[in-house]
């Protein structure tokens, strides 16, 4: 018997579809939110140690300002989407059986859906007085 | 045809399988990659901080709380690691999207990169809290 022409399955070559062209989605992402996150977190630190020691009111009152809370924001949507990610390829990495590696994708994405939206709840509040 | 299988299954069986981390001498490039990881992994727990800090600040209930275990010895201690971790991985980063460009991959400077990462790190990490402690006034 021959073997095949070419490496692609025949249902590939009925669906006439080639490489779906996002393989390399995680990759940039991370990579993305990586520079994102270098002058972010620099702000949020400094942010944080201008905050030290300050009563609930004052804190409330900075935290609250446009450009603290819109910082703070970006700050927390690009570190929890670099977080969702990394932790995916370390679960990928390590865990190998089926139903544990699903349950802790999805663990995973419930936490930094819920962490961030936590801490944007919060930034949010604060900026609006409720 | 069959005895062929036979001897194709029985010499896949007995491949040896792939070395792990174990086997190899450690290298500080090694042990640094392995870092990146862990502090990324400190790091994700560390957001629930972040978060505490947010809802604790929002409100007047509940900041004194925060205050009291940010000043408490133990705080101060997962919030000096934290640092650490931070900045680590902040650096680590650094050197990973000039590795990304393909540049820094000689021996000397992939070694330089590394050792770069890890003093970089310590150094800025005292130099911060030595700073915030100075400022504050805090003993």
């Amino acid at each position: 018997m021959s073997g095949p022409a070419h490496i692609r399955t025949p249902l590939a070559r009925v669906r006439g579809y080639g490489s779906a062209k996002s393989g390399t989605e995680h990759f940039w992402r991370q990579r993305l939110t990586a520079v994102a996150n270098i002058p972010l977190t620099i702000a949020a630190v400094i942010i944080m140690i201008m905050l030290m020691g300050r009563n609930q009111a004052a804190t409330a009152q900075i935290l609250g300002s446009p450009t603290v809370a819109i910082i703070l924001m970006l700050f927390v949507i690009s570190n929890v989407v670099h977080m969702k990610i990394g932790m995916q390829v370390i679960i990928e990495d390590y865990v190998h059986e089926d139903s544990s590696k699903l349950t802790l994708l999805m663990a995973n994405t419930f936490f930094c859906w819920a962490v961030g939206a936590v801490a944007i709840y919060a930034l949010l509040k604060t900026s609006f007085g409720l | 045809m069959a005895d062929t299988r036979t001897v194709e299954r029985r010499s896949a069986a007995e491949r040896p399988l792939s070395p792990h981390l174990q086997i190899y001498k450690p290298t500080l490039t090694m042990m640094m990659s392995i870092v990146h990881r862990i502090t990324g992994g400190a790091l994700y727990f560390g957001m629930l901080l972040v978060a505490w800090w947010l809802i604790a600040a929002s409100s007047p209930n509940g900041y004194a709380r925060f205050q009291w275990f940010a000043s408490s010895w133990i705080g101060r201690l997962i919030l000096f690691g934290y640092t650490w971790a931070l900045i680590h991985h902040m650096l680590g980063g650094v050197r990973h999207l000039i590795w990304d460009t393909g540049r820094g991959f000689g021996p000397n400077e992939r070694e330089w990169l590394v050792a770069a990462n890890l003093i970089g790190s310590i150094a800025l990490t005292l130099l911060l809290w030595i700073f915030v402690l100075l400022t504050m006034g805090v003993s």
